[in-house]
């Protein structure tokens, strides 16, 4: 379980996260949604120790993140951001192998080899395996990364707009990945998200921000709501059941 | 070809360049000059080693790959500091004499400068490896101005040994030095061989360092200073010649194509010999002594460099 209490993050003298508390609930995919600069990424980014934080701390599984070892903690959780630039030109299975790295310091034992393999095979990429990354589609290149994390093994798994550039296909394709991931595997996801349509169909929880706190807070039915919305877009938004999906029809609202 | 092949291949010819520079017209003066020239090519096995391995590792933090460490205003302290010597103690004071005394101080006020420059940028917490080189820039230029200044006013009799020291040279090294910059540099290498493998995940980026549980913030600080200390010797040993791990870093990345750094160093630190020794030994015999080493570095460096300007402007 990781336990967020009180999180603040200024810069000058303005609060981007202003005391943050929120719970993540073990085994669910939790997104987290609201307007553009609402402090979604930078929670994001101080929960796995990217950003340090003014006050307040993380707690995983009880024990406080800042105390622990960054090898142990990256062997726990595991973050995406939205952008990944390299320096260097590698291959899917050259990307996905540094995944091991808090387990085997780049010395790949059988072992981890055959989690590369896995992971790769998981996410659909093993016939592309020596391809370079600077050759592939943006879906290729996120799902390697996608895989890399995999191969990383972390209970909780915290990625920060996967869905950014990518088209529809992809973006289903790579949500259903995220909800087998929590399904089969038992892992924690963590995910920030801009269509709240996405959030509605896959996630469990629901946590909304706007200007730096947490306006809502509950499970996906609870939220996507035209009530809770207007409260966090400042928008009317009908929602119409669709095959036992709740979507939310904001485009002419 | 395969990379295992590519760097025998490369240490054979290094192997054959000291071979050559060794033994070549010796006459058989195994008394005289093999010992001289022994000195010589373990001067330069060290500034190749040092050089090499300070620029690979100094561009992956960085990022860049057409930096060298000489951003950092090393070279330029070192000849502000060699200026001022001169200036206010005169050429026949013993710290300008005395070769040891001037390579303990020089590598001295260098490490301690690096040191200081890094405490006051990395004080504030939200440090930034740009600010740093910017900062570096600056101050190199300023040291640089101050070292013009004071060279205008030198007596031109004495300005002579100034302009000796502002280019590398490997003409005459006190082998006393050699041995100490030797285990100096032997003592850090034990001590920063255990970071090389965290070199290949910084080059992924920060962020991904980080969630691959590298402690990336204190590894890049430490580098640094390992840095600063293989510079400050390197040029307190030879002068400055930091521009030339320009070359023999991306000739590496060419060469081998590769992203492990236990590679890419290991072959600059090859290359980088083959140019020393190979290089030395043409100056020696073929242009014999009518010019130095680090002019002939300085020229294929600089059209070297131009070239990588305008390969990367294509790229983009």
């Amino acid at each position: 379980m990781i336990q967020v209490v009180s999180l603040s993050k200024f810069y000058g003298k303005k609060a981007v996260v202003e005391d943050v508390s929120v719970t993540i609930q073990p085994r669910k995919i939790t997104s987290f949604i609201g307007p553009n600069g609402a402090g979604k990424s930078t929670l994001l980014s101080m929960v796995s120790r990217l950003l340090d934080a003014d006050t307040g701390e993380v707690l995983i599984d009880k024990s406080d993140a800042k105390k622990m070892k960054s090898n142990d903690f990256a062997k726990r959780v595991s973050i995406l951001k939205q952008s990944n630039y390299m320096n260097v030109r590698l291959t899917i299975r050259e990307l996905v192998s540094f995944g091991r790295f808090p387990y085997s310091k780049g010395r790949l034992t059988d072992e981890d080899e055959r989690i590369v393999d896995q992971s790769l095979e998981y996410m659909h990429l093993t016939d592309m395996q020596e391809r370079y990354l600077d050759e592939l589609s943006g879906g290729q290149r996120q799902r390697a990364f996608i895989a890399m994390v995999i191969a990383q093994d972390t209970e909780y798994i915290l990625l920060d707009e996967p869905l950014n550039n990518l088209d529809m296909k992809h973006s289903v394709q790579i949500m259903k990945i995220l909800r087998r991931l929590v399904d089969e595997l038992g892992k924690t996801v963590v995910i920030v998200l801009h269509d709240i349509n996405f959030a509605s169909v896959y996630s469990d929880w629901i946590v909304a921000m706007k200007d730096g706190k947490v306006v809502k807070n509950g499970p996906t039915e609870e939220i996507i709501q035209s009530e809770s919305l207007k409260e966090i877009y400042d928008m009317d938004i009908p929602i119409q059941k669709m095959e036992g999906c709740r979507i939310c029809v904001y485009f002419n609202s | 070809m395969r990379n295992s092949i590519k760097m025998a291949i490369l240490v054979v010819i290094a192997a054959g360049c000291c071979a050559i520079y060794l033994f070549h017209d010796l006459n058989g003066s195994f008394d005289y000059a093999l010992p001289r020239r022994a000195v010589k090519v373990i001067a330069m096995v060290i500034t190749g080693f040092t050089i090499a391995y300070a620029t690979v590792v100094f561009q992956t933090i960085t990022h860049n790959r057409i930096l060298t460490p000489s951003i950092m205003g090393l070279d330029s302290l070192y000849l502000l500091l060699q200026t001022l010597i001169i200036f206010f103690l005169g050429s026949g004071h013993m710290i300008a004499v005395n070769k040891q005394v001037n390579f303990l101080v020089s590598v001295a006020v260098m490490i301690v400068f690096a040191l200081l420059l890094y405490r006051f940028l990395f004080k504030k917490g939200d440090q930034s490896i740009y600010f740093l080189l910017l900062v570096g820039i600056i101050i190199g230029t300023f040291f640089s101005s101050i070292s013009t200044f004071f060279q205008v006013l030198i007596d031109p009799n004495e300005f002579q040994i100034v302009q000796d020291r502002m280019f590398a040279s490997f003409n005459n090294i006190n082998s006393d030095l050699v041995w100490l910059s030797l285990i100096i540099v032997g003592v850090v290498m034990i001590y920063a061989w255990r970071f090389v493998k965290y070199l290949d995940v910084l080059s992924l980026g920060r962020e991904t360092a980080i969630n691959l549980g590298v402690p990336y913030d204190s590894i890049v600080k430490k580098m640094l200073i390992i840095v600063a200390v293989f510079i400050s010797i390197s040029t307190a040993l030879v002068g400055p010649i930091t521009f030339f791990g320009l070359i023999v870093a991306n000739l590496s990345y060419q060469f081998f194509k590769s992203y492990k750094h236990r590679i890419l160093i290991s072959g600059a630190i090859v290359m980088s010999i083959i140019a020393l020794v190979g290089g030395q030994w043409v100056v020696e015999r073929v242009f014999t002594f009518s010019t130095t080493l680090s002019v002939i570095i300085n020229f294929i460096g600089g059209v070297y460099f131009i070239y990588l300007l305008l390969k990367e402007r294509n790229a983009g």
